[in-house]
Formats: structure tokens, sequence, C-alpha cells
């Protein structure tokens, strides 16, 4: 039996804001699935992302998330990071004076000594050979891991070493912020390709995306549809094809019929 | 802008006296120029009053010295070596040393040069022996040009009363490559004043590196310094100059670089230790072509005060100053750094750059930077800045969203920080030390 991320009736503002931007999301995640999540902008799907991480930005007003039927939103973002959940950002942020490279052994060393507090850590020669193998797979220069993190990085080389950081750290559950966004068709499929290396029986994925161009290159067993805080569709791939071709007005049109817009 | 609240008492002087002076120079049996010069200087320290409201030290309190403790200069006393950490005394690179010269409260403890260094003609002693071996050279350069006893109160004090020392000298087109290290060691408290005078002919280089500590004391310490960095035309000097005094020494110190034709000097200047650091860093480019980069870090924390006050003077034409320092804060600690770029009248096509990072990690803790610019000339292109931050929560945020734990997070950043400065120190063993001690104050 796979791990799962359960997330049950959340519900998110920003911190010191009162106007929720989660209102209520119903999502159930296996190890060994893909999942896509889309909607328009300002749907709340980053914002998503964000609370499951654990983004002190924001505040959790109500519901709940599990992973592996641990809380975790009672968790510091390390904890979760350890218990197995990644995130691939968006907008990585860029850390002058740290190297990618001594960033991922720190993470690294941040697990065995989680198991182990008697662990000395990843020995250097073995990291380096898994980050030499890992660069290799997803295409990246080796100088890379010298390059202080995502510091002068093109928008690229931030996906990359975004996807680089989920083959090293090996999730159970990974959600991918809209990792699509701003490639080229190339560096799409190199990225496309990682991910899928990575997906399989040890590993779920929640792939954010704005559009379905991504979805040619991951096929996902489940596609949702956010709007306005929740999920308002599921289905099977041919949603995101349906979507495609109505567009998120189709979506629009269907919702704010229904309900009333908040003040 | 500080708003400086006026003092109701001014500084107490210490209790030297031109008696000591005499003494001093008659019991190293000095030669007449030098006890002259010392006497000369010793009347330039008599008739100038203890610095207080001047503008480089209106913002610098030291009146909370104990002269009582901190005057007394240390005498020998039959320390050894075996007192000074093993760290300060590890190679700089690789197994071998260029050079060793190690003192411990004032005295010379141990002394080594590398045979292939002697065989270049390099000299590297400690200046009472340079007095008595080169002569000429140590007349021509001590406090000549580079530091001057007119400089200040402070400086005309350690020229008149200096007690121990290094001389370099590298000959013209000698190119010394294995670096000198000088470990400056203080076991007792009182006063230390030490002097470094590094000379290097045309088209020579040198690597170098001083280091300043002392033992921790319950009674207060003074060190009243100078350094003077001499690099004739087209030289190449790599300076380290790292202090680590402990919390209960006043640093009074003047260091000068003067840069010849196109002569290059990179200096790295590092402040953690002592309660109060008043340090005037100058360079001078003299000759066209000349380049100068100096990069300070310091990292203060509970009340320790840090008073950098920097000087780039472009004295010729197409000259190139680029300094960056960086610099933390933390517990009720107060940095401060003054820094001016000045130029002569057309001195045409110069460069000077000056910045200085803050990173402040608590409430209490004040950082000031105050750069300046007086150019007299229109064809150049001089800037200058300052920033001031706080350990923000996306970064931390993010890292911690790969497994690492808050405190180690912040650590990471913090290091990320020093990283760029730390790059600038030549030896990697060094490095990593600086990285540690850094981590220390962090965690401490």
């Amino acid at each position: 039996m796979g791990v799962t991320l359960e997330i049950r009736d959340l519900h998110a503002c920003v911190d010191g804001d009162d106007s929720p931007i989660l209102r209520g999301v119903d999502l159930l995640v296996r190890q060994g699935e893909i999942h896509a999540l889309m909607g328009p902008n300002g749907s709340g799907k980053s914002t998503l992302a964000n609370v499951l991480m654990g983004n002190p930005a924001y505040e959790v007003t109500a519901g709940e998330v599990l992973l592996d039927g641990e809380d975790v939103l009672e968790m510091e973002p390390d904890e979760r990071s350890r218990a197995g959940l990644f995130l691939a950002f968006q907008y990585p942020v860029a850390i002058p004076g740290v190297t990618l490279g001594n960033f991922l052994r720190h993470a690294i060393n941040a697990r065995m000594k989680a198991d182990d507090p008697e662990s000395k850590g990843i020995p250097i020669p073995r990291f380096a050979r898994m980050m030499r193998q890992k660069m290799s797979q997803l295409h990246i220069d080796h100088a890379f891991a010298g390059r202080y993190l995502n510091e002068g990085f093109s928008g690229g080389e931030k996906k990359r070493a975004e996807v680089l950081q989920m083959a090293v750290l090996e999730p159970r559950i990974a959600v991918l912020d809209e990792t699509d966004s701003g490639l080229d068709i190339d560096a799409l499929r190199i990225v496309a390709d990682g991910v899928n290396s990575l997906t399989g029986p040890d590993m779920g994925a929640l792939v954010i995306t704005h559009y379905q161009r991504m979805l040619d290159y991951i096929k996902p067993d489940r596609v949702h549809v956010m709007f306005n805080g929740r999920i308002v569709q599921s289905g099977g791939p041919e949603l995101a094809l349906t979507l495609e071709e109505k567009g998120y007005e189709w979506i629009r049109q269907q919702h704010d019929a229904q309900e009333p817009a908040t003040a | 802008m500080a708003v400086v609240r006026r003092r109701s008492s001014t500084p107490q002087a210490p209790d030297f006296s031109r008696a000591q002076v005499e003494a001093l120079s008659s019991a190293h049996e000095e030669p007449a120029w030098l006890r002259e010069r010392r006497l000369d200087a010793w009347q330039t320290y008599a008739a100038t009053p203890m610095p207080y409201l001047e503008e480089e030290w209106r913002r610098t309190d030291y009146r909370h010295i104990r002269w009582d403790e901190a005057e007394r200069i240390l005498p020998a006393n039959g320390a050894t070596a075996a007192a000074v950490p093993a760290k300060n005394l590890e190679p700089l690179a690789g197994a071998e040393q260029g050079g060793l010269l190690v003192f411990v409260d004032g005295v010379v403890v141990h002394y080594q040069l590398a045979e292939a260094l002697a065989r270049q003609g390099v000299v590297f002693t400690d200046l009472r022996s340079a007095i008595r071996q080169h002569e000429g050279l140590v007349k021509q350069h001590l406090m000549t040009r580079a530091v001057r006893p007119g400089d200040g109160k402070f400086a005309a004090l350690h020229a008149a009363l200096w007690d121990y020392g290094v001389f370099v000298h590298v000959p013209r087109n000698i190119a010394a490559e294995l670096p000198l290290q000088v470990v400056c060691y203080n076991t007792k408290p009182g006063a230390a004043l030490g002097h470094v005078l590094v000379v290097l002919e045309d088209n020579a280089q040198a690597t170098m590196q001083v280091e300043y500590a002392s033992a921790q004391q319950a009674r207060q310490s003074a060190y009243i310094g100078a350094t003077e960095l001499i690099v004739g035309a087209a030289g190449n000097l790599r300076y380290v100059s790292l202090q680590d005094w402990n919390r209960q020494t006043f640093e009074f110190s003047h260091q000068r670089g003067i840069v010849g034709r196109d002569a290059q000097l990179d200096w790295v200047n590092g402040v953690m230790g002592s309660r109060l650091t008043k340090a005037f860093i100058e360079v001078d480019a003299v000759g066209a072509g000349a380049n100068a980069r100096v990069s300070g870090f310091f990292f203060a924390d509970r009340d320790q005060f840090f008073d950098l006050d920097t000087q780039q003077n472009h004295n010729a034409p197409l000259t190139n100053t680029d300094l960056l320092f960086k610099g933390a804060a933390r517990d009720n600690a107060r940095t401060l750094w003054q820094g001016m770029i000045k130029s002569l009248p057309q001195m045409q096509r110069i460069d000077g750059y000056q910045v200085c990072r803050n990173l402040m990690l608590s409430d209490s803790a004040r950082m000031d930077s105050i750069p300046g610019l007086e150019i007299e000339a229109d064809d150049v292109a001089c800037s200058h800045a300052a920033t001031f931050g706080t350990l923000e929560e996306e970064p931390i945020y993010y890292l911690m969203s790969r497994g690492i734990s808050r405190p180690q997070a912040q650590l990471m950043i913090i290091e990320g920080f020093f990283d760029e400065l730390l790059q600038r120190v030549p030896f990697e063993r060094v490095r990593q030390r600086l990285m540690d001690e850094i981590e220390a104050k962090i965690i401490g």
C-alpha cells in the first residue's frame, strides 16, 4: 500500500488578511499516481502548493492535510520535507553564497540525522557521484553544483534545479508548481523527462499547471480543475483536453452561475 | 543619520611618559635617528588632545576603557609558542610555510623562513632585528610614507612607543611564492603596540597573513597598532589581516597601503574580536594604473563596538580602488563603517567604488554606514552604496522545505552572506576556520 496525501476541506488565507484563498479543498493523491491540477490565474493553485509545504506567509483556517495518516499541518516545513513531501517552487528564491551542491548535501544530511542522530552524513565522494549521475540524467552541466543557489540562474535553469533537487531528495509525494512556466519546448521536454523518470511506484505527483501543453509530456492519471479556492471538477486525462478546447471561461460560467460572488 | 548626544566628560588619557619613550629606546640600544623619531612623535602625541568630538571620532565612545589596566606595556614574561592555540599556527596552505613569525606578548617565540625565500633575498624578520640588519631600508620606510605620527593621537603614540613588529622586504623582480605568516598573540592584559611594515620593490610579489588574538582576560588591554603596506611599481601584494582579540581589548589602529604605478594590492581585513575597535584603513593609489581591492568582514556580538574608517585616496590619474565590506551584528553590538573616496584635483579617469553590506541579526543591534565622496575631477567613475538587511523568512522557508532545520537554514544564509568575502581570503584552510568562527558567533 502506497503513501497517501489527503487534503480535507482545506481553507487558507494570507497571514494577516482575512479574505480566503482556499475555500474547502478536497484531494487525495496516492504514491504512484500523477494528478494534474489546472485552473485560471488566481484560483488558488499556488496557494495550495505553499500551504501544503508550510509557507509561513499563509494561514490555514480550517481543514486538514494528512500524509500517510500524519497531520502535516502540525509540522514545520523541514519536517514535512523529511516526511516525504516536496515542492518544486514556481519562483525559487536565490540564496547568495550557498552553492547548490552544498545545499543538497545539507538537505540529505538533515534527513540522515533525523533518522539517526549519530549519523555523520553522506560521505562527500558518494554524494558527488550521486549528484553527477542525477545531473547527467537531467542534462544539467556538472558545474551547476558549484553555483550559488538560483543566483543568476535563467528561468529554465531554476526549474531544472528544482527537478534536480526532487531527484536527489526522492520524495514520496511531490508538488510541482507551474514547473513548465517560462520553459521553451526543449527545456520543457527535459524537465518532463526528469519528472517522468522519477514518478512511478515510489513517487506520487501533483502537477500544477496553467496550460495543457505540460500534459503532452507528463501523462496524468487524474485531472482536477480549481476555481475560486475549490476543486470544482475532476476527471481523467480527457478533462485536460476539454479544458484546452473550451477554455477556463467554460468553468467560470458554470461556477459563477452556481454561487453568488463573495464580498 | 545618528543623533549624537553631547558627552559630559572628555576621554581620559593613558599615563604614558616621555621618560618611558627614552627608556624603551635605550633598552633596545636603538640608533639615534629612531630615538629622535620616537621623541618627535612623543611631542606630537603630547600636543594632541585625546580624540573625542572630531568628525571621525564623534560616533565612537571609548570612555569605558580603564587605562589603569590597559596602559601597562606587556613585559616579557617567559611565555612560549605553546601558549598559542594550534589553529593559529597551522600552515596557511600545504605543509610548508614560506615564513612564520610568532610573537607572544610582544616577544618573538618562533621564527622560520623558507630557504627558497631567503635565497631570493626576501627579508622577513622582526622589526628590531631588521633595524640592525637592514637599517637603511627601515629608516627609509618606517612611518615616513604610509602611516605617519601626525595621522592622529594614536598614530603618534604608536610612533613614540611601538614595542614590536614585523618587517618584510621583497627585492625588485622577485616573487615570493610561499606565503608569509605572522601571529601576534597575547597572554596577559595590558598595552601592546605592534607594527607591520611591508615593502615590495618594483615588480615584486608576496602573499602574507597577519593574525591577532589573545587569551580571555578579566582585565582590559589596549592594542595601539600600525600597519604599513608599500607596493612598488607593478608589484603585487596579497595581504590578509585577521583580528580576534579578547573581549576586554580596545584596538586603536592606523593601517595604510601605498600602491604604486601599475601595482596591485589585494587586502582583506577581518574583525571578529575586541571589545572596541577603531581602525583607520586607508589606501593611497599613487601611480597611474594602481589597483587596490580592499575587503572587510566583521561580525559583532554582545557588547562589541567596531568602527571601521576607510579611505580610498586617488592621488594619481587612471587609478582603481574597489572596496567591499560585509558585516553582521547581533545582541547589543554596534558597528559603524565610514568610508571616503578622495581624489586630488584633476585626477582624471579614476574609478573608485565602495560598498558596505550590513546584516542585522537582532533588533537591539545597531549598524551604521556612512559612505562619502570628495572628488575634484570630472572624468571619473566613482560610486558608493550601503545596504542593510535582516534574515528574511522567504529564503529560510525555501531551505526548510528541503528538510533543513530552521537554525541550520539561518546559519547557511548568514554564512552565504559572508561567502563572497571569505572567497577573497586566498587560503582554503583559513577560510574554513573563519567559517567556523562565524558559525560560533551565530550559535553562541
